[in-house]
């Protein structure tokens, strides 16, 4: 008896429209770089849920691949929040008007 | 039994989910995170994924998590003043993990013999998780595997060229 897979779908949908709607509403830039940890989550539960039910392990590493790409925007992304933390002195998403003319 | 164990984690992780984005203060955003972090983890162990659950728990639960939390505490502006005050149920709350660490090493250290015997006796066709994703990674994914090490690289070196200039002043020429 296992939980069918559209449980699982529909949990990682869920999951990703919460981390859409926190990257559009808020206005925290860490507060968004955690929506989008949120959004990679969701789908490495689906490529988790689909290498079970198709019987296949290459869902399952591409979850590393996701891991690295997690991992990479994390290092990258906080530090440009640090670099323009320097030279704006806000994390405010509203106030970054670095390529506005 | 599937189920329950399904539906504890989905609640859980939905819950925290709506929490990161609904709370204002980002340390509750991240700590929430931490939570559901541990709580897909759990769902790993559900769909039979058990090196993902341990890379789970130590990559994004470890790193990333302290990356974002040490953002988190280094850039907010005003810090409140409660942070800094620690309540005693925090060290009873310790105390009892503590306890509980040592039970559980010590009842490792008894049954650790048995747990070699079962896993040497099972077949190589049932190989573990973890030995079946290190094959498949270092045969057919191993051109991709190249190409994340290459991603990291570039991060790397990315971060430190961003975090030495700053970004106000002029680009040298």
């Amino acid at each position: 008896m296992s939980v069918p897979i559209h449980y699982y779908l529909i949990l990682s949908a869920f999951m990703f429209l919460t981390g859409l709607v926190g990257v559009l509403v808020r206005r925290n830039i860490i507060v968004i770089l955690l929506c989008i940890e949120l959004m990679l989550n969701a789908t490495n539960i689906n490529f988790v849920a689909f290498a079970e039910y198709l019987h296949d392990l290459g869902g399952q590493i591409f979850v590393f691949f996701t891991l690295t790409v997690a991992a990479a925007e994390v290092g990258v992304g906080l530090a440009i929040v640090v670099a323009i933390h320097r030279s704006k002195d806000t994390i405010n998403v509203e106030e970054f008007n670095l390529l506005k003319w | 039994m599937a189920y329950v164990f399904f539906g504890y984690f989905a609640g859980v992780i939905a819950l925290t989910a709506v929490l990161v984005v609904a709370l204002r203060n980002p340390v509750y955003s991240a700590l929430s995170l931490l939570v559901m972090f541990f709580h897909v983890a759990g769902l790993y162990v559900t769909l039979h994924a058990e090196f993902l659950f341990a890379v789970q728990l130590m990559v994004y639960a470890g790193a990333i998590l302290i990356f974002y939390l040490f953002a988190v505490m280094f850039l907010t502006e005003k810090t409140p003043d409660r942070y800094h005050i620690q309540s005693r149920g925090s060290l009873l709350i310790g105390g009892a993990i503590i306890v509980e660490i040592a039970v559980l090493a010590g009842q490792h250290g008894v049954s650790f013999g048995s747990t070699v015997e079962r896993t040497a006796s099972s077949s190589p066709s049932e190989a573990g998780n973890t030995e079946a994703i290190g094959q498949l990674l270092y045969t057919s994914y191993l051109f991709p595997f190249e190409v994340a090490s290459l991603i990291l690289l570039v991060a790397m070196i990315g971060s430190i060229v961003l975090s030495k200039k700053d970004l106000s002043e002029s680009p040298p020429s």
